[in-house]
């Protein structure tokens, strides 16, 4: 629970700052996990595609 | 990790999070593990060799990681490393932790799904021994951490090797045994400037260990295998001419270092915690000379390999 009177104390507080840069990382995060998600996709594309091309039909 | 050695400071910014990853170590990763891919000459579709390449380097960034996570305390003693994400309060340990866990599973995930289990075990094992065997158990405990701890480093060749042919041959052996018998002469002639560092840290490397003067014979010894080894590729269908004629001249100038630091007084005066990190003394320059020479040795080993792979130029096979 926050205190109103002391908006900035407490070791669980961040500061502006400190909130920007958790706000970047998360962001960063996000964007590796696309990135992975994206190379997935291709590898699979990649690896299937001849296959896929001469499979029985 | 002391507390008082480790504190928050100012909100990390993305480049913390790159030093965690030693940009630079991976980079000469990286520049190893491509020869081995290309130096194998088995044809390979150029996005897998991309993506191969991309986790071998992501696999380093994590053992980096693991590494700055559990050295934090012995980082903030030295001076080469006291700058470091984690012991300068930058980033918290526990962060380096996640990091390097995450990035080591997707790499070795992505690794097993793009190019192959074999690569993909490599480089889960290339991981735990750096992360595991060396950090946690040598580094702290015996003056042969960096002797068994190199083969971590000689690996990357032989995973890109295993990425191209989906085997580890004699000649991907054989970059491993360059790399791995380079790395104690290399390692000892930083330490032996260094040694005051190593001392403050309690890291028991050769030169704290067994003092300077066994130090210099190792490397000297060290250095008399390390050179025929490395003119083996000429011999055994993996170098060619240019090859031949680098690790020949080379090999000749790192004997004559090697001969030079023996004869030397390197590391026998303390070179002081609180001195410049690069404020060599005279008499350990022919330990820096050594150092220096050593990374420029290797680097023109493997580009030799890298070019005669990328321009085609056939291998010599003197022995078959």
């Amino acid at each position: 629970m926050s205190d109103p009177e002391h908006p900035a104390a407490g070791p669980g507080r961040e500061g502006p700052e400190a909130a920007k840069a958790r706000s970047r990382r998360n962001l960063a995060i996000a964007l590796s996990l696309a990135v992975f998600v994206i190379l997935v996709f291709v590898v699979t594309l990649t690896r299937l595609g001849a296959d896929v091309a001469t499979r029985p039909l | 990790m002391t507390d008082t050695a480790i504190r928050t400071a100012a909100p990390a910014s993305w480049k913390d999070y790159v030093q965690l990853l030693k940009p630079r170590v991976m980079s000469l990763v990286v520049f190893t593990a491509l020869t081995g891919l290309v130096a194998a000459r088995t044809p390979m579709n150029p996005l897998l060799a991309a993506v191969a390449i991309l986790c071998v380097a992501v696999g380093a960034g994590a053992s980096a990681s693991l590494n700055m996570w559990y050295d934090a305390d012995i980082d903030a003693k030295m001076r080469r490393t006291r700058a470091r994400p984690v012991p300068s309060g930058k980033v918290q340990a526990a962060d380096a932790l996640g990091m390097g866990v995450v990035l080591g599973l997707f790499s070795v995930l992505l690794m097993g799904l793009a190019v192959g289990l074999l690569p993909a075990a490599l480089l889960a094992f290339t991981i735990l021994f750096y992360a595991v065997v060396y950090t946690i158990w040598l580094k702290r405990w015996t003056p042969q951490n960096i002797v068994i701890g190199g083969a971590a480093g000689a690996l990357p060749p032989v995973i890109g090797w295993a990425a191209a042919t989906g085997e580890v041959s004699l000649n991907a052996g054989l970059l491993f045994l360059i790399i791995f018998l380079w790395t104690p002469p290399h390692s000892w002639a930083l330490a032996l400037y260094t040694r005051g560092d190593y001392e403050a840290a309690g890291v028991p490397m050769m030169p704290v260990a067994k003092g300077p003067k066994a130090t210099r014979l190792q490397i000297l010894l060290y250095s008399l295998v390390f050179v025929p080894v490395a003119l083996l590729p000429a011999f055994t269908g993996l170098g060619g001419g240019l090859y031949l004629a680098i690790s020949g001249a080379g090999g000749a100038v790192f004997l004559l270092l090697a001969w030079r630091l023996f004869m030397s007084r390197a590391g026998d005066e303390p070179d002081g915690v609180d001195a410049d990190l690069y404020d060599v003394k005279a008499a350990s320059k022919a330990a820096r000379n050594l150092f220096a020479f050593s990374i420029l040795y290797l680097t023109l080993l493997f580009a030799a390999l890298l070019a005669e792979g990328l321009l085609g130029l056939a291998p010599l096979e003197l022995l078959t």
